[in-house]
């Protein structure tokens, strides 16, 4: 960090913009704009982020050694129950929706706001109402259910407070549909002029396919938490055998939505993606319109791949078989995805700056994260690794290899227009780096350990996975200083940053046409969209010509 | 350090096969992929601050052939992965019939013969063993890692499985299924003998009475006989010889007498209904342990010897008789 003094640029002469509007806190918690609901999100799933993050500290830390010796093991099931639930529900789904889809969407299709700006305020008050509630029931109460809340175990023998907790996520449920609901309106009717579908960026089309997700998804796992709540308060007996109720029916209920809501947590990411590549290659995207229609055929494909979480419970062979095509299938525009991404850097102008270094890793990861869920999706294979290791290795390959790294890359790219401070390039690099190395040294050996036949959900475990086990446990406290570092300079650059340029990576796309940061209303004047979008070429002769 | 548990099952060899497979595909498209990202943000590295890109917009013949490419890999996938699954899915005729109780946090297994083990199995190596297995209370999941071998066990139902274990040895039984706060310590050993050694464990114990035996007992506590016994103009059906044949139900429609239907007959006796029998059977839900269940079936079962698959043969009684009491 080279300037260690707060930048002197007179605060009189700044320009009127959406963060020097008001200062009080007044002007923060009731404000209807979407950049600072955008804010508000980012303090919100940092927080959650923070606490999840610690869970899973406390969950290495205990798997360090063989025996269950650092905490109880009704403690340490209430700490992975924590942690997923946490993560989950409270940052991954909320997490780029929230916080880079509220602040771009307007911003990316030229728009003053979102179609329903009081209807945000109000996603946000639900999300973190639902959080802090599941919060105080995990910390206070304890739940050692897992954040599958699979029943039996959840409505009958469980001893903590499942209800409160289903209630916070339940509540949660609601933001997510209304924020889906809320873009998806605002993307059908709010474009700038000359902005057809085909000229929108694939950041809103990933975040179009994640609405339609929302919006069909999400009430299912609200009717599945209420049912839950129902069985466990009431005793309905929808799932209870004693009663003729059937327990897997929860699991199907609950993967119809949980499924598709993996999808809610990676297809935003993988618009993130398509955004960074192809500003740091300086290039149009390679094949639009099919990493355009790959989001909307994972939307679709998502809903109809559930049943692979049961091909041990005892479902149907056919169904199997039709759950595992259908599984395999899903994986199609993935790859097609990641073959275009790569195809856009060929002939690129490739500059090698933060948010490249985590959209690589982010293709890396995702691509053998996505490769290893093939494993999950051939029957005979997923019988020997189902409920292991194997499977926790995998979905956080997906879920932070994938989605966090692109998290951490959009955040860094549109730092300057959201905060309109740089901040410095050495110290991120760094922590790319330092999140890279310590992401595949916590999780790569858990596909060791998991194919070996380490159940998950395991206080204490044979001794001969101690060795692996250390591994991970040693690169999760990499991992963990990887994410420390941006928060500091992230901090720190809001004071002491360098004032950004509007455009300062020479991007394409009308966010990088307004002030950095931009004012209340976006744009002065509504713009009027003439071309293509990622057009490089046609940007820099316009340039050159006026 | 290995990187695969031992491979001591029929299953094993064809499941690390597929995984071998599927890992080649994984580092191939992992290092292709790595590798043209690495080597084109090296070889197109930005020379000036104001260069541009060449404009490549898509080309329908690369799409198309990322696109074919990868369904007709995972086809392949899927092909191989549903092979392994019927291997896993249907049990030979001649197998042996262990019954296994889940409850937290123990497995409790029963012999045909009446030998009883917790969280220990013993079985001949090269023989097919099927599972018949029950829950008392939360889902667990049977799990051997040297046999490539897991399955649900679900409360309200009979779950049955096998396996063929064929290197003799000692491996690792976990529960895989998150059932609580023991979880973790809801495990065990199989142990995996030599048919010398299988014989001289079975013959190494106390007499208890086989689990059809003991099933003969419960059939008349719970007074069924006076119901389905073999005098005419019985108030139910006779259940001599009906294992593993189809029987017609009240308002049409057949059913496989198996061991789930037996289960579901004698807690909800009139869901499935047989024709031509009134509906004046009680339910015996929550009345019957699942272990007095596992009997009851394995009785039923006795009663039709020619379809039941493999029957133990009955011990020698003096061997029966020198078995030693079912540990704690």
């Amino acid at each position: 960090m080279s300037a260690t003094a707060p930048d002197e640029t007179p605060r009189v002469a700044e320009r009127p913009n959406y963060l020097n509007t008001g200062y009080g806190v007044k002007s923060w918690l009731l404000t209807i704009d979407h950049k600072r609901i955008a804010i508000l999100y980012l303090i919100g799933v940092t927080f959650f982020f923070a606490i999840g993050g610690l869970y899973a500290a406390a969950i290495r830390l205990e798997l360090l050694t063989p025996a269950g010796d650092v905490f109880q093991s009704e403690t340490y099931n209430k700490l992975f129950t924590t942690h997923g639930v946490m993560m989950v529900f409270f940052f991954m789904i909320p997490g780029i929706p929230g916080v880079l889809g509220n602040f771009l969407i307007p911003l990316m299709i030229g728009a003053k706001d979102v179609a329903f700006p009081r209807l945000n305020l109000l996603s946000w008050y639900l999300y973190i109402i639902g959080g802090l509630l599941a919060l105080w029931a995990t910390v206070h109460g304890g739940v050692d259910t897992g954040w599958t809340f699979y029943t039996p175990y959840s409505t009958v023998y469980s001893n903590g407070w499942v209800v409160v907790t289903g209630v916070g996520v339940f509540i949660s449920g609601f933001s997510s549909i209304l924020t889906g609901l809320n873009f998806l309106v605002t993307l059908h009717t709010m474009r700038a002029p000359g902005m057809g579908w085909t000229r929108m960026p694939l950041f809103c089309w990933s975040m179009y396919a994640t609405a339609i997700i929302q919006i069909l998804g999400t009430p299912v796992i609200a009717i599945t938490l209420l049912l839950l709540v129902a069985e466990r308060v009431f005793h309905l007996g929808v799932f209870d055998p004693a009663q003729g109720g059937d327990p897997v029916l929860f699991q199907h209920l609950f993967w119809f939505y949980s499924h598709p809501a993996v999808y809610i947590m990676i297809l935003p990411a993988m618009g993130v993606i398509s955004e960074l590549v192809t500003a740091f290659a300086r290039k149009p995207i390679f094949g639009y319109k099919f990493i355009a229609a790959s989001s909307v055929a994972i939307a679709t494909l998502s809903f109809l791949v559930w049943g692979h979480h049961m091909f041990v419970s005892g479902q149907s062979v056919y169904a199997g078989l039709v759950f595992s095509i259908l599984s395999f299938m899903v994986g199609v525009p993935s790859a097609i995805k990641v073959f275009n991404w790569t195809a856009t850097l060929y002939k690129g102008s490739v500059s090698y700056q933060t948010p490249l270094l985590y959209a690589i890793g982010f293709i890396g990861l995702f691509t053998f994260g996505g490769l290893t869920g093939l494993m999950l999706a051939a029957l005979g294979l997923d019988i020997h690794v189902h409920d292991t290791y194997f499977i926790v290795a995998h979905f956080h390959y997906i879920m932070v290899g994938g989605t966090i790294m692109a998290y951490l890359g959009g955040l860094h790219y549109w730092w300057p227009k959201i905060s309109g401070r740089l901040y410095p390039e050495y110290w991120s690099r760094v922590s790319a780096w330092v999140i890279f190395i310590g992401f595949n040294l916590t999780f790569f050996p858990q596909f060791i350990v998991g194919y070996l036949g380490m159940p998950r959900r395991y206080h204490a475990y044979p001794e001969e996975f101690q060795v692996l086990n250390v591994m991970s446990t040693a690169g999760a406290s990499i991992l963990g200083i990887g994410y420390v570092i941006p928060l500091v300079y992230f901090a720190w650059s809001m004071r002491y940053g360098k004032r950004a340029a509007d455009n300062p990576w020479g991007a394409t796309g009308l966010e990088w046409e307004t002030p950095s940061p931009p004012p209340t209303e976006n744009f002065a004047v509504t713009p009027t969209v003439t071309g293509r979008p990622y057009d490089y070429l046609t940007g820099r002769e316009e340039a050159a010509a006026g | 350090m290995p990187f695969v548990p031992p491979q001591a099952s029929s299953f094993a060899p064809h499941v690390d096969a597929l995984y071998g497979f599927m890992i080649a595909v994984t580092a191939f498209f992992s290092i292709l992929i790595g590798t043209l990202v690495v080597v084109f943000a090296i070889k197109y590295h930005r020379k000036s601050p104001d260069e541009v890109a060449t404009e490549i917009h898509e080309s329908a013949v690369l799409e198309i052939a990322w696109t074919i490419i990868p369904v007709g890999i995972v086809l392949v996938m899927f092909y191989w992965g549903a092979q392994v699954y019927f291997r896993i899915t249907r049990p030979p005729a001649d197998a042996i019939e262990i019954y296994v109780t889940g409850k937290q946090w123990m497995w409790k297994i029963q012999h045909a013969d009446g030998h009883r083990e917790m969280n220990e199995l013993h079985v001949p190596v090269d023989r097919p063993i099927r599972l018949t297995m029950a829950s008392e209370d939360v889902i667990h999941s049977f799990f051997v890692p040297a046999f490539r071998f897991k399955r649900d066990v679900v409360p309200g139902r009979f779950s049955t499985a096998w396996f063929e274990a064929t290197e003799p040895g000692k491996y690792h039984l976990f529960c895989a299924e998150f059932c609580g706060t023991r979880h973790s310590g809801m495990i065990g050993w199989v142990y995996v003998m030599t048919p010398p050694e299988y014989q001289a464990w079975l013959s190494g114990g106390v007499a208890g009475e086989s689990l059809a035996a003991a099933g003969a007992k419960r059939f008349v506590e719970h007074a069924c006989n006076t119901c389905h016994g073999d005098q005419p103009g019985a108030r139910g059906p006779s259940l001599n010889g009906i294992f593993g044949k189809p029987v017609r139900l009240q308002g049409g429609g057949t059913v496989l007498v198996d061991e789930a239907y037996i289960r579901d007959s004698i807690v909800n006796p009139h869901g499935k209904l047989v024709e031509g029998y009134p509906p004046i059977m009680p339910t015996f839900q929550g009345l019957i342990s699942e272990e007095g269940l596992l009997q009851l079936t394995a009785y039923i079962k006795s009663l039709s010897p020619a379809a039941a698959p493999g029957a133990v043969t009955p011990m020698p009684a003096a061997a029966a008789a020198e078995r030693k009491p079912a540990k704690p």
